[in-house]
C-alpha cells in the first residue's frame, strides 16, 4: 500500500470520527424527538424503542408550529433581503472608493459584534417600546438586520474586493454610473459570494434565539421562541423539547442541504486562490 | 477631428508631483505613442487623459474643448486596458455592446454596431462565447472591439499588447497598425517596449520620471535623440555610451578622445564645448565596422548569431562591453582581436555633461 492512500484512509477516518461527533448530539435528540418522555430519560439510554408522534402533536395543541415558522420565515427572509440592498452600497463604496477612515469604519462596524446582546437589552427594549414595536414583526425585523449587517457589509466587501478595478474603470469609460456598475457588474461577478452572504444571514436570523426570547411573544415569535418555550421552570419534557426543536430545525436543515455547495463554495472563495 | 491638448498639465499625490507640466498636442488622426521605463508616468498620463484621474494643475482639451471636469464617458474616448477588463460574465456580443446598452441605443441599431465591430476585428463566430473560453489573442480582439463599437474620437491604449507571447505579439501590432489607418482614428498608445513605439508610432513621446523627454517621429528620435536617456531607450541593440573628452575644436566638428586616448572626430557645433569639457559620446552598433587599421582595438568578448545579423561584444578597456553590428554571416570568433572604426556613412552623437545632445556642426540640409 503506497503512503498517499493509507494517509487518504487515515484522514477519511478522522473526519467521520470528527463529523459523528459533532453530529451526535442532534441525532439524539432526533431520536429523543421520538420517544415517550420515559423512554427519553431511560437509563442506560435507549437506542431502540417504539417510535411514536406524540410529541409532536402535543407540542403542535401547546404552540402554534405555523404560526412561529411563519414568523421565522418572515424574519429570516426579510431581514436578509434587506440587509442586503443596504449593504451592497455600502460595501461597494468601501470597496471601490476607500477614503482614510474605511478601514476604521469597517473594524467599528465589527467592533459592535464584540459585545454581548445582553448589554444592550435594556436600551433596545425601551426603545422598542418607546416605538410600539415590542413583540411585532417588524421589530424583530429590524433588530436581526440590524445585528446581521455588520457581517453581511464585512463579507460583501471582501468579494466585490475580489473584482478587478480595471474592469470597473472600463465600465466607467461606457458611462455605467456608480448604480449600474452594482447592478450590471458587480452583483453578477460577485453572485456567488452574494448568495452565500444571503444563505448565511438567512442560517444566522433563523437561528437567532436571544432577541426572540427577550422581545417577542404570541404575536412574532418564531421557533426558537417555540423551543424555549419547552424549557420552563416547571419542568423538563426531554422529548417534547427534542420534538419542537427538531421541528424547528428541520426547514434550514433541508435549506442547508439543498445550498450546501453553493454555501461552502461562497465561504472558501478567497481562500484558495 | 479628434486633437488632444495638454497645456501645463501636472499631477500629485499628496506632496509629490508625478507629472511636471507637460505641454504636448496630438493631431488628428497621429497616431502617439507614449513610452518610458516602469513609473515614469505614461501610463497615469494616459488615465488623465481617459479622466480616470484627476488632473491636478493644467488644462486638457478635447478638440479644442476643456474637458478636465468632464467625467471618462462623456469625453468621447475608449480605452483599452492592459488585463483587457472584459466583463467576465457576459458574452462577446454583450460585452462589445455595453457601451450602448447603458446609452439606451435601441437594439436593432446596437447590434448592426456590434456585428460591424466584430467584422473588422474577425469576432463574429465568437459573439456568443463568455470571455473565459477565449484565447489571450481572441480577448485583446473583444477589448478593442468593445472601443471600435462605441466610435470614440480618440482611442487609449494602455500595453495592451504586454500580456501577450512573441509571436501574437507581432501580428497584433501589425493589425493595429491596420485598424489605424482603416479607422483613420487618433490613437494613443502606451507601452514600455521601444520595439512597439519605433514600429507603430507616427510620433513617440518620450517620458522620463514626470517630464517629457523628447517628441518626434520614430527616425528623428533614433538619428537626432535630445539626450543620453533617450538615445539609451530608443534603438535595440542599444547604444554604445562612451565616457570622452573633447580635444579640439575647428568650424566643421569636434575631436574627442576615448579613455583609450584613440581621438574620434564628431561633426557637432565647438562652440558649444569648450575643448577640455567631458562629454558623451554615442555610437550605434552598426555606426561600427571592424577594419583593420580603425583606431579602437578591443578584443571580442561574446558573439550572439541572430542569423539575419551577428551582434558582437567587444571589450576596449572600458567600463562596459562595446556592441558592434555586423553582417550575418560574419565569421568573427571570441578572443579574437579585432580593430573598430565609425563606418563612413555614420554620425556619432554627443552629449554634454549633463547629458543633453550637442547641437550639429552644420545644419543637415533641407529637404
Amino acid at each position: 500500500m503506497r503512503p498517499s492512500t493509507r494517509w487518504l484512509i487515515v484522514r477519511t477516518i478522522l473526519g467521520w470520527l470528527v463529523a459523528l461527533v459533532m453530529a451526535f448530539p442532534v441525532f439524539w435528540m432526533a431520536l429523543a424527538a421520538f420517544k415517550t418522555e420515559l423512554d427519553a430519560i431511560a437509563s442506560p439510554p435507549l437506542l431502540f424503542f417504539t417510535p411514536t408522534l406524540e410529541n409532536f402533536a402535543e407540542m403542535n395543541e401547546r404552540v402554534d408550529y405555523i404560526a412561529h415558522a411563519w414568523n421565522s420565515i418572515a424574519v429570516a427572509f426579510f431581514s436578509t433581503a434587506v440587509a442586503i440592498l443596504v449593504a451592497a452600497p455600502a460595501a461597494y463604496s468601501m470597496a471601490f472608493h476607500p477614503t482614510r477612515r474605511t478601514k476604521d469604519i469597517l473594524l467599528w462596524m465589527l467592533s459592535t459584534k464584540f459585545m454581548p446582546a445582553v448589554g444592550v437589552l435594556v436600551p433596545i427594549y425601551l426603545i422598542l417600546i418607546w416605538a410600539g414595536l415590542l413583540d411585532t414583526r417588524t421589530g424583530l425585523i429590524i433588530i436581526t438586520l440590524m445585528a446581521n449587517l455588520p457581517l453581511i457589509i464585512w463579507m460583501l466587501y471582501s468579494y466585490f474586493k475580489e473584482v478587478p478595478g480595471e474592469i470597473l474603470e472600463a465600465s466607467r469609460m461606457d458611462g455605467a454610473k456608480p448604480l449600474q456598475q452594482l447592478v450590471h457588474l458587480l452583483i453578477p461577478m460577485a453572485a456567488p459570494g452574494v448568495a452565500s452572504t444571503a444563505l448565511l444571514a438567512i442560517i444566522l436570523s433563523w437561528n437567532e434565539s436571544f432577541w426572540c426570547i427577550n422581545v417577542t411573544a404570541v404575536n412574532s415569535g418564531t421557533l426558537a421562541l417555540a423551543i424555549a418555550s419547552f424549557s420552563n421552570p416547571e419542568g423538563f419534557f426531554w422529548a417534547k423539547l427534542s420534538a419542537a426543536s427538531l421541528a424547528s430545525i428541520a426547514p434550514i436543515m433541508v435549506f442547508g442541504w439543498l445550498t450546501q455547495r453553493q454555501l461552502v463554495r461562497g465561504l472558501t472563495f478567497g481562500a484558495v486562490k | 477631428m479628434s486633437t488632444v491638448q495638454l497645456k501645463a498639465v501636472s499631477k500629485q499625490y499628496g506632496a509629490v508631483e508625478v507629472m511636471k507640466g507637460l505641454d504636448l498636442s496630438v493631431r488628428d488622426r497621429e497616431f502617439i505613442v507614449f513610452v518610458g521605463p516602469s513609473g515614469c508616468g505614461k501610463s497615469t498620463l494616459l488615465r488623465m487623459i481617459a479622466g480616470l484621474e484627476e488632473i491636478t494643475a493644467g488644462d486638457l482639451f478635447i478638440d479644442g474643448t476643456r474637458v478636465n471636469d468632464v467625467p471618462p464617458d462623456a469625453r468621447g474616448l475608449a480605452m483599452v486596458f492592459q488585463s483587457y477588463a472584459l466583463y467576465p460574465h457576459m458574452t462577446v456580443a454583450s460585452n462589445l455592446g455595453f457601451a450602448l446598452r447603458l446609452a439606451r441605443v435601441p437594439r436593432a441599431e446596437r447590434e448592426a454596431k456590434v456585428r460591424a465591430a466584430a467584422k473588422i476585428l474577425q469576432l463574429e463566430n465568437l459573439l456568443d462565447r463568455k470571455p473565459g473560453q477565449l484565447s489571450g489573442g481572441q480577448r485583446q480582439r473583444v477589448a478593442i472591439g468593445r472601443a471600435i463599437v462605441r466610435q470614440p474620437k480618440v482611442f487609449l491604449f494602455d500595453e495592451p499588447l504586454s500580456n501577450l507571447d512573441a509571436a501574437l505579439r507581432v501580428q497584433m501590432r501589425i493589425e493595429l497598425a491596420r485598424l489605424h489607418r482603416e479607422l483613420s482614428a487618433t490613437m494613443i498608445y502606451v507601452t514600455h517596449d521601444q520595439v512597439e513605439a519605433m514600429t507603430m508610432a507616427d510620433r513617440i513621446v518620450v517620458l522620463r520620471a514626470g517630464v517629457i523627454e523628447q517628441v518626434g517621429t520614430p527616425l528623428e528620435l533614433y538619428n537626432r535623440p535630445a539626450s543620453t536617456f533617450v538615445a539609451g531607450f530608443i534603438g535595440s541593440p542599444k547604444i554604445n555610451l562612451l565616457p570622452v573628452t573633447v580635444t579640439a575644436g575647428s568650424p566643421i566638428g569636434v575631436k574627442v578622445s576615448l579613455p583609450s586616448n584613440v581621438a574620434i572626430a564628431v561633426p557637432a557645433a565647438a562652440d558649444a564645448l569648450p575643448v577640455g569639457a567631458s562629454a558623451t559620446l554615442g555610437l550605434r552598433p552598426e555606426a561600427l565596422v571592424v577594419s583593420s587599421d580603425g583606431p579602437i582595438g578591443g578584443e571580442v568578448s561574446v558573439v550572439e548569431h541572430l542569423g539575419g545579423e551577428t551582434l558582437v561584444y567587444v571589450d576596449i578597456g572600458g567600463a562596459t562591453l562595446m556592441t558592434v553590428k555586423l553582417a550575418g554571416n560574419d565569421p568573427v570568433r571570441v578572443g579574437e582581436k579585432v580593430r573598430l572604426a565609425v563606418g563612413p556613412t555614420a554620425v556619432p552623437l554627443l552629449f554634454n555633461a549633463e547629458g543633453r545632445a550637442v547641437r550639429a556642426a552644420i545644419q543637415p540640409a533641407m529637404q
